[in-house]
């Protein structure tokens, strides 16, 4: 074959070339057209006119009041950010709490059986969220299975309203999110060396000093990963606040399909868009940093 | 000395086993209880009427059942199809070779939307759509089709590039060495050799297509419903018995699937 760093370059490019043009037209091209239309003044019912505008951008924060002009903060924004970045941060510390002792459960299994129960995680894991939404509100409603069962129990008299409150979000996104938890925290206890923990019991460590001192650390790009993945679509989540918050309790992914929608504002929504975006980008970016400097197998 | 390892396993940890399978149990009640309802014969979600499919034959008969179905069918097919032809090309064109300029960038492209949240494409492509609908006219299942194949692609690629990293290049040079045309050491070498990644990447780009619901929502037009979009129009303040049969219908999909691929991928170890 002909010359050896140019060629292997052109090949590369030109066989990527027809996966990059799907991928320029359905997903990066698009992405650039939403950052040019968060700078357009909004049209008369949706869509945008061609003049270049910053009030979107203002109006991700702010709000002007229609009779004096005088600006203030935008609470119901605020609150909309606020209660996303809250929910995706409790999501994420109890699919923790309860993905780590999962992960190494599954890791610390003979090879057979640790395959089936890596399997069992899996299902979820590709089961439609929607299903998995659609499961975990049978079980949260009123007549549901966790009411129900507690009224037989005779621990409560009339059912609890979970439904349609932050907390049923936030069950519903532990429940749908769980499972990207326990893969990456599994993947990380798999490659760990358990002559460690024989080496600690043999300094007369104790066990909670041991996980605290020798797992925990060895294991950190595992519990990063983990973290990132669930926190990153669950700040993005649109399904599970839809179906369980009941439109009242939205989150930003359904406040920039509010824009979309009935609220008619294209360049609002699409600066809101760009934000999620960037703070996504930030996350990934922290990711990818953490994971390349603790990693001994990177 | 197994009796040793019994009295002090250096493995477990304190309340750990209790807490995993405690999340075993959180995470299979409410898809068996969804399960175990489907074949409800009452009409009612909330008690037990007896075993019956009366709500697998009513979601069947139901025409928008059967069209949300098959295009959800004709839609994970093109793009599951069109995602892996790409993917397969690019993993071809990114690994064995040695590193070359650019290959980082055409890494981050590929896995996009794996990063990008999912509601920002879809908002990004129903603005781009829906100003090609106006200005062409044409309104069919082409967008979607287009829509999912390019977020299918990173699902498809991965085991795809998994298995071709783990071949090395001997067999091809040895084909070339009996003076194998590049087509002929790809169709009857490197193919036959890659077609579990290949078939693996297939699966997971179709069963990822078959459960968009975002992008689907915010890309179709009038009367392109599939399964999942479908279903998220019909909740009320409870799932329909309907619903809860079509998502158990869906569900053994993908259970069978998944058996599928992790069959076709463990056979390589």
């Amino acid at each position: 074959m002909s010359g050896p760093g140019r060629s292997k370059a052109a090949n590369g490019w030109l066989l990527s070339a027809p996966a990059l043009l799907l991928l320029l037209v359905a997903a990066s091209g698009p992405l650039l057209i939403v950052a040019v239309y968060s700078f357009l003044e909004k049209g008369d019912y949706s869509g945008v006119r061609w003049i270049l505008s910053g009030e979107a951008w203002f109006r991700v924060l702010f709000e002007r009041d229609i009779f004096d002009g005088t600006v203030s903060l935008a609470d119901a924004n605020l609150s909309i950010f606020w209660r996303s970045v809250k929910l995706s941060l409790a999501t994420t510390f109890i699919t923790f709490a309860l993905g780590l002792p999962t992960a190494w459960f599954i890791a610390t299994r003979p090879p057979k059986a640790r395959a089936v129960w890596l399997f069992l995680i899996t299902i979820p894991f590709w089961t439609n969220l929607l299903i998995r939404t659609f499961a975990i509100m049978e079980v949260i409603r009123n007549q549901g299975l966790l009411n129900t069962f507690l009224i037989n129990l005779g621990v409560i008299s009339e059912p609890i309203q979970i439904l349609y409150t932050d907390t049923a979000v936030l069950i519903g996104m532990a429940y749908v999110y769980l499972p990207l938890m326990v893969l990456p925290l599994f993947a990380a206890i798999d490659r760990f060396d358990f002559k460690l923990i024989e080496a600690g019991y043999d300094l007369y460590a104790t066990r909670w000093r041991i996980l605290r001192s020798v797992v925990l650390p060895i294991i950190k790009p595992g519990i990063v990963a983990g973290c990132i993945l669930v926190f990153v679509p669950s700040l993005g989540a649109y399904v599970t606040p839809r179906v369980l918050g009941g439109g009242k309790n939205m989150m930003i992914g359904n406040f920039i399909e509010l824009q979309f929608g009935q609220g008619q504002n294209w360049p609002l929504g699409a600066a809101l868009s760009m934000v999620l975006l960037v703070i996504v980008m930030g996350a990934l970016l922290i990711y990818t940093r953490v994971s390349s400097r603790d990693d001994p197998h990177a | 000395m197994i009796r040793m390892r019994k009295a002090f396993d250096v493995t477990t940890l304190p309340g750990f086993t209790f807490i995993a399978i405690t999340a075993f149990v959180l995470l299979y009640a409410p898809i068996v209880t969804l399960v175990i309802y489907s074949f409800n014969g009452g009409n009612s979600v909330n008690l037990w009427g007896g075993f019956s499919l009366k709500w697998y034959a009513e979601a069947a008969g139901n025409e928008a059942v059967q069209g949300a179905a098959v295009r959800s069918f004709i839609i994970a097919v093109s793009a599951s199809g069109i995602a892996t032809t790409v993917a397969t090309m690019a993993a071809l064109g990114t690994t064995r070779r040695g590193k070359f300029k650019g290959q980082t960038a055409i890494y981050i492209m590929i896995n996009q939307p794996l990063m990008v949240p999912e509601i920002v494409t879809a908002v990004a492509l129903l603005i781009f759509f829906s100003s090609i609908k106006i200005a062409t006219g044409y309104t069919g299942l082409g967008y979607l089709i287009i829509a999912h194949a390019a977020f299918c692609v990173p699902f498809a690629y991965l085991p795809i590039r998994a298995r071709l990293e783990g071949m090395d290049l001997t067999m091809e040079t040895a084909a070339a060495d009996l003076y194998a045309t590049p087509w002929q050491t790809f169709r009857y070498v490197t193919l036959p050799i890659l077609m579990p990644g290949v078939i693996a990447g297939a699966m997971l780009a179709f069963v990822i297509s078959l459960d968009d619901v975002i992008i689907t929502e915010f890309v179709k037009s009038a009367g392109q419903d599939t399964l999942p979009t479908y279903m998220l129009g019909q909740l009320r303040r409870a799932l329909t018995p309907e619903v809860n049969a079509i998502s158990t219908a869906l569900l053994a999909l993908t259970v069978v699937i998944l058996t599928a691929f992790f069959l076709i991928t463990r056979k390589r170890d």
